[in-house]
């Protein structure tokens, strides 16, 4: 594995904002004091015109980022998870969600694998709170090409998006030559019919890795990434239940409210199948090394492993 | 102003306080208290001051009003609906079922909102990045924002102001209505805000204070805004609450409650004959 690729999805960002910001002269981008960490300081050394810093004040960030939207321009805004989800939660909903603006809020440092900072910044309810919020969509991409088509896709879409980020730097495993992204489209990574792993952003490797072991221990395993929670790709979880009878989703992200919860939601009504979640499970994280995080909180391609092997009785 | 201009601006005053009872009485609910003490300046904004065209109200070059004390819709929409927006007998609609007309103002259903509000101390955000956005995108347009007394309790509304004098927008201006009460009671019982002039010119604002119910001063206060270049205006306006209705004017009382049948006709009798001394004039 040395010779994989690795970039964190912040990276991603940054420079994506920093390509967007040569083709379109109505993107502007705010953040919070910390350009350095969510990369938006990509953009800031490209555009010093067009980034805003608002200060450790991510209330206000957001209802600005709102009030440019409602005169055209089209904004970034930028924190970590923790803040531009957990802190501005009711400006996202009041400014942004409930006057359907066009707002892309582009959070970084989501989940557990922020690392040594501990608990306080380890953003594990970002999906739950922002897919509450009508006609929000809500984003996770896996790698760095899908992290950057992503924030294209949100540029083009017109209205409020939540696009979350990583710290860590993760494999990149997509070939940016066929690699083709659509909002609330899901696409699946490996066939396979005896259980089908769903997931998101980091996790979407870990599974990739997991789908890799489970064949050589005779489970077929569908892996299936699906970096847009909402809109959910209903065709695509309806199939993937109806032919494997089986699902495992997997989230850097509480068990409660996001990806698991929305893939239950819609397979109770449509067509009950037993699921099993990997996530966080319903507790703080700590300091510590991202790397030794995700193994301790099941966040790994072991973990889905079990899981899966567990699940299909062998 | 001409003595004529002022006469119309008088009266005007009086039909949107009329709106402002018609639509709390037929709601049986919302905000009469907070929407009377700023009737004045919301008439001075739609008739004299905003450049604005009912004919095209999301024309892209108009000055813009975000009316951060949302609660006080009934007011902003008796003027919009006085300034020919929409038709003033749908005031009588407010917080119906089925009505435009929401209880908090709804920029994507009423004609002439500009931003939706209604959660205290968002508003005057949205206003500072619409004033940014103006300035970025060239536009020679200003932005308005009113808030009340009680909302500058909200730690985000010095966010906002620090925002606005860190980058200058010597296009935005920020009124706040100090009528003195807020729901729990007198503001400097409940949490006091003061000294407020004093605190917006430490945030960097050049800070005007006048009578909230004299349009010479809020002329000459809106002219003084407009020429002061490089720092955001604040206008600080003591005012009534309740003002124009006499057994609303002071209380607390009145600030989220409806007049029932009897308190409404006292109130229109009220109005009716202020209009009328107005016109005698």
């Amino acid at each position: 594995m040395a010779d994989v690729k690795k970039i964190a999805t912040r990276d991603s960002y940054g420079n994506a904002l920093k390509e967007l910001g040569q083709l379109h002269d109505d993107l502007i981008v705010f953040d919070a004091d910390l350009a350095g960490a969510t990369k938006t300081g990509t953009f800031k050394k490209a555009f010093p015109d067009r980034h805003f810093n608002c200060g450790i004040a991510e209330g206000n960030m957001i209802a600005v980022a709102a009030g440019a939207a409602a005169m055209g321009l089209v904004p970034f805004a930028s924190s970590f998870a923790m803040f531009a989800a957990g802190r501005a939660f009711e400006q996202v909903r009041n400014s942004i969600g409930y006057p359907h603006l066009n707002v892309k809020i582009g959070a970084t440092h989501g989940g557990i694998s922020v690392g040594e900072d501990g608990a306080s910044h380890q953003c594990c309810e970002d999906f739950a709170l922002m897919r509450s919020i009508p006609g929000m969509v809500v984003m996770s991409p896996a790698d760095d090409v899908e992290a950057r088509a992503a924030v294209k896709a949100a540029y083009e879409y017109e209205g409020p998006v939540y696009l979350r980020f990583g710290r860590l730097a993760v494999p990149v495993f997509h070939d940016e030559a066929d690699f083709k992204f659509e909002i609330g489209k899901g696409e699946v990574l490996q066939e396979g019919g005896d259980v089908a792993i769903i997931a998101n952003g980091l996790l979407v490797n870990e599974a990739m890795e997991a789908g890799k072991t489970l064949a050589e221990a005779g489970i077929s395993a569908r892996v299936i990434n699906l970096c847009t929670i909402k809109p959910l790709d209903e065709e695509l979880v309806l199939k993937a239940a109806r032919e494997c009878g089986k699902i495992i989703t997997c989230e850097e992200h509480s068990i409660i409210g996001g990806l698991g919860e929305a893939v239950c939601a819609l397979l109770s009504e449509k067509c009950p199948t037993p699921v099993r979640r990997v996530g966080v499970n319903d507790e703080f994280g700590h300091s510590g090394p991202a790397a030794a995080l995700l193994k301790q909180f099941g966040l790994s391609a072991e973990h889905i492993v079990e899981t899966a092997k567990d699940f299909c009785g062998k | 102003m001409t003595a004529s201009e002022k006469k119309q601006l008088m009266a005007a005053a009086c039909k949107v306080r009329m709106g402002v009872v018609e639509g709390t009485h037929s709601a049986k609910a919302g905000h009469p208290g907070g929407s009377l003490s700023a009737a004045d300046l919301f008439t001075y904004l739609y008739f004299k001051e905003l450049n604005v065209d009912p004919k095209n109200p999301r024309w892209e070059d108009r000055d813009r009003f975000v009316l951060s004390k949302g609660h006080t819709a009934p007011g902003l929409y008796a003027a919009l609906a006085n300034r020919g927006f929409f038709p003033v007998d749908d005031l009588s609609t407010l917080r119906h079922i089925d009505s435009y007309l929401q209880g908090h103002p709804n920029m994507n259903t009423v004609p002439g909102v500009d931003m939706s509000t209604g959660s205290l101390g968002q508003g005057v955000s949205c206003a500072a990045g619409m004033a940014l956005a103006a300035r970025r995108m060239g536009k020679s347009c200003r932005v308005y924002t009113l808030l009340g007394d009680g909302e500058i309790q909200e730690g985000q509304v010095w966010e906002a102001m620090m925002f606005a004098a860190h980058y200058k927008l010597d296009n935005f201006c920020a009124i706040v209505d100090n009528n003195g009460l807020q729901i729990d009671g007198p503001i400097d019982q409940v949490m006091s805000p003061y000294p407020i002039p004093e605190k917006l010119k430490a945030f960097g604002f050049s800070v005007i204070e006048i009578d909230g119910h004299d349009f010479d001063q809020m002329e000459a206060a809106f002219e003084k805004a407009k020429a002061t270049k490089g720092a955001p205006t604040a206008i600080v306006m003591k005012t009534t609450k309740g003002k124009g209705v006499s057994y609303m004017e002071g209380q607390a009382g009145w600030h989220g409650k409806a007049p029932n049948d009897e308190e409404y006709e006292i109130a229109m009798k009220e109005l009716r004959a202020q209009l009328a001394e107005v016109e005698a004039m």
